[in-house]
Order: C-alpha cells, then structure tokens, then sequence
C-alpha cells in the first residue's frame, strides 16, 4: 500500500506517494534524482548511503520512509549553498582526496556531522568519526587530512 | 626516446592494432581536442595522466582536452585497462600520435600563412608568422588526420615538458566530490526499468525448481525473466526488483554441490596439472658451498575485490541493435562475449564505459553487462539498469586465487645464498573476458543452453600471473623456480591487482628475512649484498633512510620490517618498510615507501596510488580472506569480510625517486607485495616467531604460537 510522505530534504519540503518500507536511499537517487547518495550494501555496513536526518548521520539504504517523515534530511547535494561547495568539499579537492570517489559523498556526511559537533577535532577524533565508514582503494589518509584542514579553514 | 623502446611500444600493441591518426584525436573548432583512449578510468585516474601527455606533446593548455569515455564504436581497441600498462600502452601511442598532429597541424599552417614551417610562432595552439596568425583549431579538418601513425614525428624531449612530470589535479573528482551523477550506478535513461538477478549460492549449482506464484503477484513488479536457470526480475521501482529478487531467492531450489574443499591449500597441492619450470640457473661449485638449509611454507587465501559500490550495468535493444554501458576493463572483449552469450553479430553491439566504483581486477562488471542484456530483451525496447547486491558481488564475482607457497634456500658460511627454491601452488589469475572459446560471462553458464564455465589461464612470463615476481629479482647462482598451475577451480578465480606478485613477494620477502636472520644479517644489508639492480638497491636505500631504518630502538611487542619488489621484474621498483606493534590484533603504525616508475607523468597521482596499494595491501594483509562453506562463499556482508577501517589505517609516507630520463611504468600494483612482506616481517621481529599465513589475524598468529611451542 503506498502513502503519501513529506520530506524536508536540505531544507526543502518535498512530498512523496510510496511504500512506507520503501528504503529513503531509493526515495532519494530514484524519485528525487539526488544520485550522491549511494547503495554501498544495503544493511548500514558500510556509509556509502549516509545522510544527516536531524543531524546525525545515518544510511539512507537502512531507514524506511516512514521513519524519515518530517525530519530534517540532508544528502551529499545540500552540504554547500547556493551552488558554493562546502569547506570540507573544497577541502577534499585541494588534497586530492580520492580515488574512485564511490565512498565519498558518505564520509563528506559522516566529516560534517563532526565538524558540526566539534569544530576543532584531532586527528583521531576524525578516524573515529568515520569509522563507520568504509573506503576500499585507500584513500583514507588523504580524506582525514582534507577533514582538518576544512576544519582549519572554518574555525581558524 | 631510443629505438629500443620503440620497437618495444610496437610489441605492445597499441598502435599496432590501431594506426590511423585519426583514430587517436579530433581537434575542433571551438579550440577544444577530443582524445580517443581505449583505456578507462577505474578510479586511478588514468584519464588525467593520458590528457597531461597529450597536452605535453601538441603543447597546448591541459584544459583544451577532452577525453572521450571508451566506445566500442568510436575508441581504439587496447585492449584490457589492467596491468598497470595504460601509461605505456595508451600513454605511448598518445604520444607519438598526438606529435604527429601537431606536425601536420603546424605544416598546414605554414601553408595557409605562406611561410617555411621554421618561422611559425606556436603557443597553445595559435600559430603565428610574418604578421599574420592562424590557430590549430582553423587548420584542422577531419581529412587531415586520415593518415597512419609513421612514428617519425620528433618527440619532445623530458628536459623541456611542462605539464607532464608535474601534479595535475584528477579530472573526475570535481563531480564525485561534489555529489553529482557520474557513475554508471547514477545513470538514468528515459523509460528504464530496473532489474535484479537471483543467483544460486554457488556458481555450480543449478536451478531445480522456482515457485514464482506469489512473486508474480508483486504489486510494481513488471515481469520475472527465465532462461533455463537464469533468473531475473524487473520493476518500475528499484526498491520492488530488491523485493522480487529476495523473495524468488526463498521460493527457489538449487541443486546441491559437491562439498568445497576444507584445506584448500592441500587440496590445490593434490590437483596441480601443470607443473612449469620457469626459471633454471645451476652452479654446482658454488651449491656445495651450502652449509645451512632452510625451508618454509606460505599460504595467501582467497580475496574479494570488495568494491564499495557493486557491479552495474545498463543495456537496452532497439531495433536488433544492443547497446550497453557498462564499467568493464575491456569493452572490445565484453562485446566479443556478449555476441557469444546472446548468439549476436559483434556489430550488432556497442559497449560504451561509464565510471564505476573502484576496480581493482576482473570484478562484476561485465557479468552485470550480461545479465542487463539478457533482461533487455523483454522490454520491447525500454532499457534495463542492473546493479548487484552486496551478497552478489562477493559471492559471484570472481576471487584473487588462493595459493600454497613452498620455498627452500641454502647458505655458505659467509650467509651468501648460493641455492634458491620457489614452487607455487594456484589455480589460474585471469578468466576475463575475451580469451576463452566460449563466453566468461556468469550469466551465459546458466541459459537453456548452457554455456561451458572456463577455467582461470595465467597469463605467460615475463608479465606472468600465478608466477608474476615469483622469480627472484636478487643474484642467486643457483634456483629453481616451479609453477603448479591447478585448472580445476573450487571457486571462481580470476584477476585481482598484482596477482600473483602478491603471495610470491610476501614468501620472497619473508624468507629473505628468515635466511638473513639466520646468517645473523641486517635485513637490508642482506638484501642489498645479493641485489646489483642500481634502481632496485636506490629505493631500498631511499625506503631505509625515510624510516630511520638504522636509529631503530627496540620496544616491547614493536617491530620493523622490509619488503621490496620490481613489479613483474619489468616495471616500477617499491620498497616498503613497516613499523608494527602486536597486541591482541596486529596494529601497522607507520608504512614508508620509496617507489620508482621512471618517469612520473602525474606525481601526485603516482603517490595517490602508492599510498592506495599500500593501505589496501595492508587490508589484504591484516583481515582479508573469503570464507568457504558446503554451499560456497559465507563471507557475504563487510560483518564477516571485514576490511580495513580509517582508525586502524596507518601512517603512510611515500617517496618518489623522479627519473624523467626513463621510460614511465604503471604505479598501481607496485607496492601490494612489498607492503605484505613489511608487514609480516615487521611482525616477526616484533614476535620473534614467524607467521606464514595470511591473513596475519589473532588466530593465525595464536596458531602459529601454538605451532612452535
């Protein structure tokens, strides 16, 4: 049975007729064509889906619809404004951060959630916060470098 | 550049099977250069090194390049992009075409402007003389590049390059930074329907039986495909073919298999086929010299490609014409094995690339590319994306090999090794596409009629495959190096980066570390007293130096260890020294690799891959190893194939030793072996014990402990 949904995804109201079990993630890259978010293993395993809902990151591929209705959902698409790339974003570009880039839209979610909570982390504060996510070509030291130098950048 | 490496470049292939100019580059008028690579772009960043070399040699701005994504119907055929060989393949026919258009570019100038092509000003395409100006993009036409490549056109020299040799940010990644679509997994045609396959649990096994009833009553759902035990679904919705797909995965039966072997390492030893002696050297005087025999045996297990993003495809039939994108390594073989698998004309089919996740070998790809073509053909037209599940990938695609290692060396007095044993013990490394009678595509092995599953070959030395690097890069007088190559498969294997260079660097290295310990050695002073090979010894040295190697301060439960490598004893040179400590889990701190391509055309993507290998080997090396049950592969979630997380990643630091003079060999598959071998022997100093096993997790370590007590 479907049902109809409203959504705030970056900051917009949007409103969706689906299957309440219908997993955000495909909500999101099929019915609202925000491709940035993306289907890594389909259980949480893995962040390649995170999203903030409410500002904690969380994967979209393992929340249903219904458990994001009226919350406040934020994809890889809404971190900048007005079409200027977030810090982090420029940051991850000044370090070359990544190499097949699969991961990242994930881990720039996971990156802000932090920055968001604690503007100044060190450099094992960033390992942990990623943790949850996964990378698979290696990219790692790169993305942690380009998460302190943004937070550098933000919070001089 | 010499006429050695010429005749070389001829060898390898690319412009020998395509040597029409205008195959290579278009150049247009809005001052824009369209270049045609047959290589793909897999997260290495091929593409941005291929355009700086371009840019290089018709000096013009890197920004006027475009590179066109491979297509079967418009690309030059190169091939596989794999082997680290894109920069010496596509890279070196780039070059030679692209100074060749810029020879004929600048002789047509000189024609328009009335001039001798000595007096022509050339910057970034405008070409100037006598007062008067014409650009590239005016003297162009598409008649002017009808012509084959003659390789006479002077190349620039390395002294003068200003855009090859120097950083050039990665092409791709403004897109993947910011979220936009860009992979094949983003792709979206109108009208498409998405799809699902349901696969048996192992690759043998059949389908019995499927009790669909329910399934077909799926609200969304459009229809369930069979042919034979090929099953497939397809919906409106993404979320409903995953419904589908898992719900027919309950409703069918699957013939049972016979068991999989519990000790594969034993098993591939009672299976071998072939057994190829692939490197002799006697020295009988020098062999009786030999007063301290040691032997010992490895194992590398079975490893996933374990991709974040699975394999994914898209394919749609119009009009008897198949068209298909698809992240493939190999388009022009994929097309050959789609019209093999569907009984099509190759005509019939285009292969377009489009990026996908990460690829590090013969993945999912092109078994996706299949399986979207097989459902296509019941949408009356309307195209069909697929993409696999995670459970899919790591159970259906194809796994680096599992392989035994056995080693044996002897001493002189002096600790000089005068006798030198490797036999290797592995089912083949490459059953890609393209290379076999009948299709390599997953899929085609179950249709009404199937087709025959081939076996995994190896590719011959001097590339090699189960034996790549297993000959030793060191001066021994006497060796004896044995390949066993096992056709029989338990699983489906095929190519992971580095191939075999992986396990037979770790057991070369490992065992130099046991003999040198044993002959009361520095490990790298041993090395370096049976290595001649100046670029071999340079990085060991610059590796050795980085780390401190000499200023090492023993601590409780830490050591350092040594890995060195020439990549298929024919490409880049890596040395890699390891900093460990070992508690309950085996911690890498610190890497520090010292690598040589020769030249680097991009350095910051040279150690971008450096420092990928390294870390994905030390992945690999710590936790990997797929999981065999009764059924097949157990591993099927990150939970029970856990690879490395960003808290447990360590420190990497890469040095690279510019050689501009020297011809560029590939970076990505240099320092897999090396940083394995560091490793382990970083543990082993840190234990005093061995471990031989990989992966080196707390049981195998314990094992090992129990072992020796």
């Amino acid at each position: 049975m479907t049902e109809r949904f409203r959504l705030i995804i970056n900051g917009a109201e949007t409103a969706l007729e689906a299957d309440p079990d219908t997993p955000l993630l495909y909500a999101l890259r099929n019915d609202l064509e925000l491709k940035g978010t993306r289907f890594g293993c389909g259980s949480g395993q893995c962040g390649a889906c995170f999203v903030l809902i409410d500002s904690h990151p969380a994967p979209a591929c393992d929340t249903p619809l219904w458990s994001a209705a009226g919350k406040s959902i934020t994809t890889v698409e809404g971190l900048g404004t007005g079409g200027v790339l977030h810090p982090l974003q420029n940051a991850f570009l000044a370090e070359q951060a990544a190499q097949c880039g699969y991961c990242t839209s994930g881990i720039l979610i996971s990156a802000a959630a932090l920055l968001a909570k604690n503007p100044r982390p060190t450099e094992s504060e960033v390992r942990a916060a990623l943790d949850r996510n996964l990378c698979r070509c290696g990219s790692h030291n790169r993305m942690v470098r380009a998460v302190l130098r943004a937070a550098s950048e933000i919070a001089p | 550049m010499s006429t050695v490496a010429e005749s070389r470049l001829k060898r390898q292939g690319s412009l020998e099977k395509n040597p029409g100019l205008s195959r290579w580059l278009r150049v247009h008028r809005d001052g824009t250069i369209s270049i045609y690579s047959g290589k793909v772009e897999i997260g290495q960043g091929v593409l941005t090194a291929l355009a700086q070399i371009a840019a290089e040699e018709l000096e013009v701005a890197l920004e006027r390049i475009r590179m066109v994504p491979a297509d079967t119907s418009v690309s030059p055929d190169e091939g596989v992009t794999s082997g680290s060989l894109s920069i010496q393949d596509s890279g070196a026919a780039l070059r030679r075409a692209c100074a060749q258009a810029r020879a004929l570019l600048l002789e047509r100038a000189a024609t328009r402007l009335n001039v001798p092509a000595g007096d022509l000003r050339v910057e970034d395409g405008a070409v100037r003389a006598a007062g008067r100006s014409t650009s590239f993009w005016e003297c162009a036409d598409d008649a002017l590049f009808d012509c084959e490549i003659d390789e006479t056109a002077t190349l620039r020299s390395p002294r003068d390059y200003r855009v090859v040799g120097k950083p050039a940010p990665r092409r791709d990644l403004p897109d993947k930074i910011a979220g936009r679509p860009r992979f094949i997994q983003d792709m979206t045609l109108p009208g498409m329907l998405y799809g699902r396959v349901v696969r048996p649990p192992h690759n043998f096994a059949g389908l019995i039986s499927l009790d669909d009833i329910k399934v077909k009553s799926m609200p969304g759902l459009a229809t369930i495909v069979r042919e034979g035990g090929f099953v497939g679904v397809l919906a409106e919705r993404e979320d409903v073919a995953i419904s589908a797909q898992r719900a027919l995965r309950i409703a069918a039966s699957w013939k049972e298999i016979d068991p999989l072997p519990r000790d594969v390492y034993a098993w591939l030893k009672e299976h071998a086929a072939e057994h190829r002696v692939i490197s002799e050297k006697e020295n009988a005087d020098v062999k009786s010299r030999g007063v301290t025999m040691l032997e010992a045996s490895y194992t590398k297990p079975y490893i996933s490609h374990a991709s974040i993003g699975p394999s994914c495809a898209i394919a749609q039939i119009d009009d008897g014409k198949l068209m298909v994108w698809s992240h493939s390594q190999g388009i022009f073989n994929l097309r050959r094995d789609l019209a093999l698998a569907l009984a099509m004309r190759e005509d019939a089919i285009v292969v377009r690339h489009v990026e996908g996740a990460g690829c590090y070998g013969h993945n999912g790809a092109d078994d996706a590319a299949l399986d979207a073509a097989l459902l296509a053909r019941a949408t009356g037209g309307r195209p069909v994306q697929v993409q696999w599940m995670r459970d899919d990938e790591f159970a259906w695609a194809p796994c680096g090999p599992a392989m035994a290692l056995s080693l044996r060396a002897a001493l002189d007095p002096q600790g000089n090794i005068v006798d030198w044993q490797h036999e290797l013990w592995s089912n083949g490394h490459s059953s890609r596409p393209g290379r076999s009678q009948g299709p390599a595509l997953a899929a085609a092995w179950h249709l009404s009629t199937p087709h025959e599953r081939p076996s995994a070959i190896n590719i011959p030395l001097p590339s090699g495959a189960a034996d790549r690097n297993a000959i030793p890069i060191y001066d021994f007088p006497n060796q004896r190096v044995v390949n066993h190559y096992v056709r029989e498969m338990p699983v489906r294997t095929s190519a992971l980066r580095s191939l075999g260079a992986y396990a037979n660097v770790f057991a070369i290295e490992s065992f130099m570390d046991e003999l040198a310990q044993a002959a009361e050695i520095d490990a790298i002073a041993f090395r370096l007293r049976h290595l001649e090979d100046p670029r071999g010894r340079a990085v060991i040295d610059a590796a050795a130096r980085r780390a401190g190697w000499s200023n090492w301060k023993p601590v409780e439960a830490r050591g350092h260890g040594v890995g060195f490598a020439k990549y298929k004893n024919l490409g880049a040179y890596c040395a890699a020294i390891a900093e460990v400590e070992v508690g309950r889990e085996v911690r890498v701190n610190r890497l520090v690799l010292a690598v040589d391509v020769g030249l680097a055309i991009n350095p910051d993507g040279v150690i971008n891959q450096i420092e990928g290998g390294a870390i994905q080997s030390t992945s690999w090396t710590l936790k990997e190893e797929v999981k065999l049950d009764a059924r097949g592969i157990a591993s099927l979630d990150w939970e029970h194939y856990p690879i490395l997380k960003f808290s447990e990643v360590p420190a990497v630091e890469v040095e690279l030793i510019d050689r501009p003079e020297l011809p560029a060999a590939g970076a990505g598959e240099a320092a897999q072996g090396p940083t394995a071998a560091a490793i382990a022997n970083a543990v082993a100093h840190a234990l005093g014990l061995r471990v031989r096993e990989l992966p080196l997790t707390h049981e195998k370590i314990a094992a090992a402990i129990s072992q020796s007590t």
